[in-house]
């Protein structure tokens, strides 16, 4: 985190930076909000992957590891509905392809040279990417990149844990309702990206053909064909381009 | 199951780390990134919609569905995400409830 110091200096020297400890206070305590809060959804996430099946250690071990929300949430939620694990790593890999945007916004505020890369790809997530380029600063930008990636992961992982220890002492999980956890949870991440026509379209597009799907084909490859939904919808040329931070807030 | 585990971090950190190491030209093509942004949106609706209306391989309406309905309206008034999850559980064991 006091990697920044070479362009604090430059940030000073342009005079964008009024006052420094002010802006630090201002980012680590975003940073620790925006932590407390995804936690939150690491208390939800560790109880749907306990009632879809995962053992409380491979509930940790995909936080710890692949440690980005939304294709968790997809990847547990194929296994409980009885799909094949694996369906259910394709659905997180697709659902993971907004990180490598991400990264390729934050290479151009982060100095990621020798073993920063790894760490500050690991890191590279809806929160601390949206947290980092909201600011105006390289240097409070970078601070709040690592600060709140910082934050969210030692938060996640520990809500991960409760969620996934307290869930596992249930008998059973339909009696509270969890199983209508998974879906309100996606209908969570997915509102505010149905912002235009276009999402709404593939949307309801997406969902008739994976319904339709169901009966014919191995549980969890309708959500396969969902995605050949969103493939042709963005291939074909369309007049509408998508307004800058777009695909912001989605874990 | 651990295998499945280490394909989908090790396909997840790859694309991280893709962004780092690719010039920005290769990965910004405006399809790509077009696709990009509707995946998200095609997948977890098929996620919602599988999940709530089916049971193995059979289309099903069942009290989930009253569980999605209170969920979108908790969307709709822009409860927090524990919030959401919460009302679509409770109403979902509510209806069950009632209904046997």
């Amino acid at each position: 985190m006091s990697d920044a110091e070479p362009d604090a200096e430059l940030d000073a020297e342009l005079g964008l930076e009024p006052i420094w400890p002010a802006t630090r206070n201002g980012v680590l305590r975003d940073a620790a909000g925006v932590g407390l809060a995804t936690g939150a959804y690491g208390l939800s996430f560790g109880a749907i992957s306990s009632s879809a099946g995962l053992s409380v250690l491979q509930t940790c071990v995909l936080s710890l590891v692949m440690f980005t929300g939304g294709s968790q949430f997809a990847m547990v939620g194929v296994i409980g509905g009885g799909g094949a694990a694996m369906t259910g790593a394709a659905t997180a890999i697709m659902l993971g392809v907004r990180n490598a945007f991400y990264a390729v916004r934050m290479s151009s505020i982060l100095d990621t040279s020798g073993w920063r890369r790894p760490g500050a790809a690991q890191l590279t997530i809806d929160e601390s990417t949206a947290m980092a380029v909201a600011r105006t600063t390289v240097r409070s930008s970078r601070l709040a990149f690592w600060a709140t990636g910082g934050s969210v992961y030692v938060f996640w992982n520990l809500a991960t844990l409760i969620g996934a220890l307290s869930a596992h002492a249930l008998s059973n999980p339909r009696v509270l309702g969890l199983d209508a956890a998974a879906p309100a949870a996606f209908l969570a991440l997915m509102s505010p990206r149905l912002r235009s026509r276009e999402p709404w379209v593939v949307a309801l597009t997406a969902a008739a053909v994976a319904l339709i799907s169901v009966p014919f084909v191995p549980n969890g490859v309708p959500v396969l064909f969902a995605a050949g939904v969103a493939v042709i919808a963005g291939v074909r040329p369309s007049p509408a381009t998508s307004p800058d931070g777009h695909g912001k807030g989605a874990r | 199951m651990w295998l499945a585990i280490a394909v989908g971090c090790v396909g997840c950190f790859a694309l991280k780390l893709v962004g780092y190491s690719l010039p920005r030209r290769v990965i910004e093509q405006p399809v790509v990134k077009h696709v990009a942004e509707l995946l998200p949106v095609a997948l977890l609706t098929a996620l919602i919609a599988t999940q709530t209306f089916t049971t193995g391989h059979h289309l099903q309406l069942d009290a989930r569905a009253a569980g999605l309905v209170a969920a979108a309206i908790a969307v709709r008034f822009k409860a927090p995400f524990l919030v959401v999850v919460a009302v679509a559980c409770v109403v979902t064991a509510l209806v069950r409830v009632v209904a046997s």
